[in-house]
């Protein structure tokens, strides 16, 4: 970008998610820059346009509409400026490419292809088909389900180091004469991903270069009984991210449009993430729940740790949150009795109808239950991958990988925890901001004191990329139109009886006002304490409950206030709701009613 | 403000539809530009070499290795069918035989006189591709397949499950709304491709497998059912592989769905015509959607590729569908379309727009919870 960004005065930036292409007009008024206004519209991968572009150019129509003016000229965006109309700067990101569909290849499916398996499982992508050399399909099989099921990325894997090379080399040879073509279209090379025997690296390295974009990391089972999941997982991530997620029809012309590059969308709010930490000192984990994929970020000292979980997301995903949840799961969080068969058949509906929403009462609750399955789950995974810096290796004995568990300790602490920050459709635009708040903490049950915040309207992506070329522009939207602080949730960890006394909370605002509260475990209540405020508070725990500095022992700080107000959750950590259904509507409403999260039906 | 809109599926009753045929390896192709084909033509082909099998015929007639080569009944090359003998001896003076036999059908591939091992290669393993659809071949891609085009009244579904099929379209429900009951399939409809009403049950599905059926088409299905069907949860809407025994596209989506009058019309219009189907469904960037084709009779000259595809946005009076509940499958038109923010039951502010349904009554429907009805 040449532009001298201090002559930059206005500056349209679209993220293109799976589901919808979000538009921001962002205008210099006297020496900040603020958010003007946003539009919106179906993301175009579907025909008959399949072409990104239009939905960019649709999401800028509504932008021209609400702001009557011109930004468009010959079907693109006018920049730069030309009088009044057009922009200076069109910037874009993009996550328009979806969900991570891959396909595993290994030598025995029970050994090497079973291991790909989870290594691509633990990466967050879902997996279409394992094929191994004893599967028992002809090889003419098995390329037509390459070809028929148009794999995001192939994982490769095979032979322990220095054992097979011969069916290494089949593998790789079923791979390069399926010559896959990709399902974003021309000028896109597959990724294969080689985790496989150290001896058949030059074997794959002659038979995949030249067709596929071909990685090679460390073996994923060097010997039958060890396990060295994560390089593989870690470079599906990696890979993900450059090849995959943004591509789509019409990517090619959106380049064009733009003068920086575009960037993947978790690139970009995971800069944000960064940023927050960085101008604060604190911990944080964020979170993008989008309509493919969900993204996790995590800051824990200088650790910056981002997963993206392709398997799990509110739309294209969400039968796969049914499906990895399980029914009862998401029965949990809805508060009146609903079907199985009414859910099952809803959810599916979202799956093919994907950029719709929801218009009832009921089906918005429904919808927020899913949520926090998806986020609870794509949490689990981070917690799974973010544990240290990357490349230090975890491995796994043969007794685990039969226990199916993980040894290594994440690096996520809820209890060390200063923020969590939400972002994604379903948060940014729930009705009530506490609904965001909800959902935040039950998908990732902070303990302790964490405070909570939402982007405002879904514009973290834009805000990521703007970053790279006008930190100014986007650090003075971020904090005035973007950033909604929610509150703090007070979540005291332990266990007791419903009814047993569980904490006591004292607030003491700026402007002198006191307010107190004792609140007993299996209860929520909320304390008012405006945005922008700290309050002074004292949180006594009983003996039973640690809220930061162990069992009873009482805290003293300052508190961040919020559009929500300070959380007291009492419903002990780790969390668990009622088995009865009768019991847990019971309590769901309870609390939905003492915060105030919907309106009376 | 008419841009954020969800365009419909298509259901065209003529245009032209055009097909991509390829053999998953390189092979022959049997067919050339301009040839007509009917969809269950193979149009290339290729062989795999078979399997191999090994067989000690030394140790088993109890010989030495490098006298094999002289008691082989059948030499290099032959073919021999199974429990046909190909190696023999006789002792005492023809007396007593020993004789080792075929296990496989197959042809003998090498003879070791160092191991005593016979190399017997089963038969080549033909791999063809079809036609899909009765049209011409357009283009010829060397070695691989075919581009085969044709005029034809075309359907696109929007989930479907199963692979490709053809037969003669069979309508089976009397109105869109009909929910079909198994006692109505029945053993006539052995190879044909059903039309159903608003819904299919596991009950419909099994009794129409059980009856040969090849395909049906419908407005619906239970997820619940969809679950039994395939014995999993299905996690990302892909499909196309699944050996269910016949293949199934639905019209409109998941559960009790009334299917739209322009699609239950069109197929009810061309009762016993010759239809191809592919249940195939990719919904992710670069989608793919299930697709019914039905060949018209007659020339494509003069054709255009999509003579019904006119989206043009959303306007008053706009046909439209609703997608979502409360009203699921309602049909009406748009009249009015107001460019404020309003708030729903559920308390989210959105675009909306207002629309007049069939029966006169009028609802506000958030504008992503529609599309469009291509007249």
């Amino acid at each position: 970008m040449s532009k001298d960004p201090e002559k930059i005065q206005s500056i349209i930036a679209t993220d293109c998610g799976s589901t919808t292409t979000k538009a921001i007009l962002i205008e210099r008024t006297g020496d900040e820059y603020r958010l003007v206004v946003r539009g919106e519209a179906p993301t175009t991968v579907e025909a008959p346009f399949e072409d990104v572009t239009r939905g960019v150019l649709n999401a800028v129509a509504e932008v021209e509409d609400l702001t009557s003016r011109t930004f468009l000229k010959d079907e693109r965006i006018l920049s730069p400026k030309a009088g009044s109309d057009g922009v200076d700067l069109y910037i874009s990101t993009s996550s328009a490419g979806g969900g991570l569909q891959m396909m595993v290849a290994g030598v025995v499916k029970e050994m090497t292809a079973e291991s790909a398996q989870r290594a691509a499982l633990g990466a967050g992508a879902i997996v279409m088909d394992v094929i191994a050399s004893n599967d028992k399909r002809q090889p003419h099989e098995r390329i037509q389900r390459v070809r028929a099921l148009r794999p995001d990325m192939i994982l490769l894997s095979g032979g322990i180091d220095g054992g097979t090379t011969t069916h290494v080399a089949e593998l790789a040879e079923l791979v390069a004469a399926a010559d896959p073509r990709p399902r974003l279209g021309i000028g896109y090379e597959l990724p294969v991903i080689f985790a496989g025997n150290v001896d058949a690296r030059e074997i794959v390295k002659d038979r995949l270069e030249e067709k596929t974009s071909l990685e090679i990391t460390e073996n994923l089972r060097p010997v039958l009984e060890r396990e060295n999941l994560q390089p593989a997982r870690l470079k599906i991530q990696d890979q993900f991210l450059e090849h995959v997620m943004k591509q789509a029809p019409g990517y090619g012309k959106l380049l064009d449009w733009t003068p920086v590059p575009v960037m993947p969308t978790p690139a970009a709010v995971g800069s944000i993430m960064q940023l927050i930490a960085k101008e604060e000192g604190i911990d944080v984990v964020g979170v993008d729940i989008g309509g493919a994929t969900t993204d996790v970020f995590s800051v824990f000292g200088d650790v910056f740790n981002r997963t993206v979980s392709a398997n799990l997301g509110m739309s294209y995903s969400i039968s796969n949150v049914l499906a990895e949840a399980t029914v009862p799961n998401i029965l949990r969080w809805v508060p009146f009795d609903v079907d199985e068969a009414d859910l099952r058949n809803r959810v599916k509906n979202k799956m093919i109808r994907p950029t719709t929403i929801p218009q009832t009462l009921e089906d918005l609750m429904i919808e927020q239950a899913m949520s926090r399955e998806a986020l609870r789950l794509a949490f689990d995974q981070h917690k799974l991958l973010a544990v240290g810096l990357k490349g230090v290796q975890q491995e796994r004995t043969i007794s685990d990988t039969f226990e199916q568990t993980e040894s290594g300790a994440t690096l996520v602490d809820m209890m060390a925890l200063d923020i969590l920050v939400g972002s994604g459709g379903v948060l940014s635009h729930a009705p009530r901001r506490v609904q965001a708040a909800f959902m935040i903490i039950d998908g990732f049950r902070p303990e302790g004191i964490t405070q909570l915040a939402v982007d405002s309207i879904f514009m973290m992506p834009q805000l990521g990329v703007l970053a790279q070329v006008h930190p100014k522009a986007a650090m003075e939207v971020f904090h005035k139109d973007c950033l909604i602080r929610l509150g703090t949730c007070v979540a005291p960890r332990g266990s007791a009886k419903d009814g047993t006394h569980c904490v006591d909370v004292k607030i003491e605002r700026a402007d002198g006002s006191k307010e107190e509260k004792s609140v007993n475990f299996g209860d929520m209540a909320v304390i008012p304490v405006p945005v922008g405020e700290k309050a002074k508070a004292t949180i006594s725990p009983t003996r039973r409950f640690d809220v930061g500095l162990g069992n009873g022992k009482e805290v003293h700080t300052e508190i961040n206030g919020g559009v929500v107000g300070v959380i007291i959750d009492c419903r002990g950590r780790p969390l668990v709701l009622p088995e009865d259904r009768e019991e847990r509507v019971r309590k769901l409403t309870e609390w939905n009613k003492a915060l105030d999260v919907y309106p009376e039906i | 403000m008419a841009h954020a809109y969800t365009p419909g599926l298509k259901v065209s009753s003529q245009t032209i539809f055009r097909k991509e045929r390829r053999l998953p390896l390189k092979g022959d192709v049997l067919v050339g530009v301009g040839d007509s084909v009917k969809a269950e033509d193979v149009i290339a082909r290729t062989e795999l070499p078979g399997n191999v099998q090994t067989m000690n015929v030394a140790n088993k007639l109890s010989i030495l290795p490098e006298d094999i080569e002289r008691h082989m009944a059948v030499k290099v090359g032959g073919w021999a069918e199974r429990d046909e003998i190909i190696a023999e001896t006789r002792t005492f003076f023809g007396l007593f035989k020993s004789q080792c036999k075929m296990p496989v059908g197959g042809t003998i591939e090498s003879v070791s006189g160092i191991t005593g091992q016979v190399i017997i290669r089963e038969k080549a393993i033909p791999v063809e591709v079809n036609a899909f659809v009765d049209g011409k071949v357009v283009e010829v891609f060397e070695n691989e397949g075919v581009l085969v085009e044709t005029a034809a009244s075309f359907v696109q579904g929007i989930f479907g499950v199963g692979g490709e099929v053809s037969g003669p379209l069979k309508v089976v429900a009397s109105s869109s709304d009909e929910v079909l009951k198994p006692d109505k399939i029945t053993a006539d409809m052995a190879g044909q491709i059903l039309l159903g009403g608003s819904l299919i049950t596991i009950d419909v599905f099994n009794r129409a497998r059980e009856m040969g059926v090849k395909g049906i088409v419908a407005g619906g299905i239970g997820d619940a059912d969809l679950r039994s069907l395939l014995g999993y949860d299905l996690g990302v809407a892909i499909t196309g592989s699944e050996d269910i025994g016949l293949t199934l596209v639905v019209t409109e989506g998941f559960g009790q769905m009334t299917m739209a009058d322009k699609t239950f019309d069109l197929l009810k219009s061309k009762d016993g015509a010759k239809t191809s189907m592919s249940g195939a469904t990719q919904i992710r960037a670069g989608v793919i959607r299930p697709e019914i084709v039905i060949p018209l009779d007659g020339a494509t000259a003069g054709m255009s590729e999509d003579l019904t595809e006119s989206s043009s946005g959303l306007a008053i009076g706009t046909p439209v569908r609703v997608i979502r509940e409360p009203y699921f499958g309602a049909i009406g038109k748009v009249t009015a379309l107001p460019p404020e923010l309003q708030m729903l039951k559920s308390e989210a502010k959105v675009r909306v727009l207002e629309v007049e349904f069939d029966d006169g009554s009028r609802s506000v429907i958030p504008r992503a919870n529609v599309e469009l009805i291509e007249d």
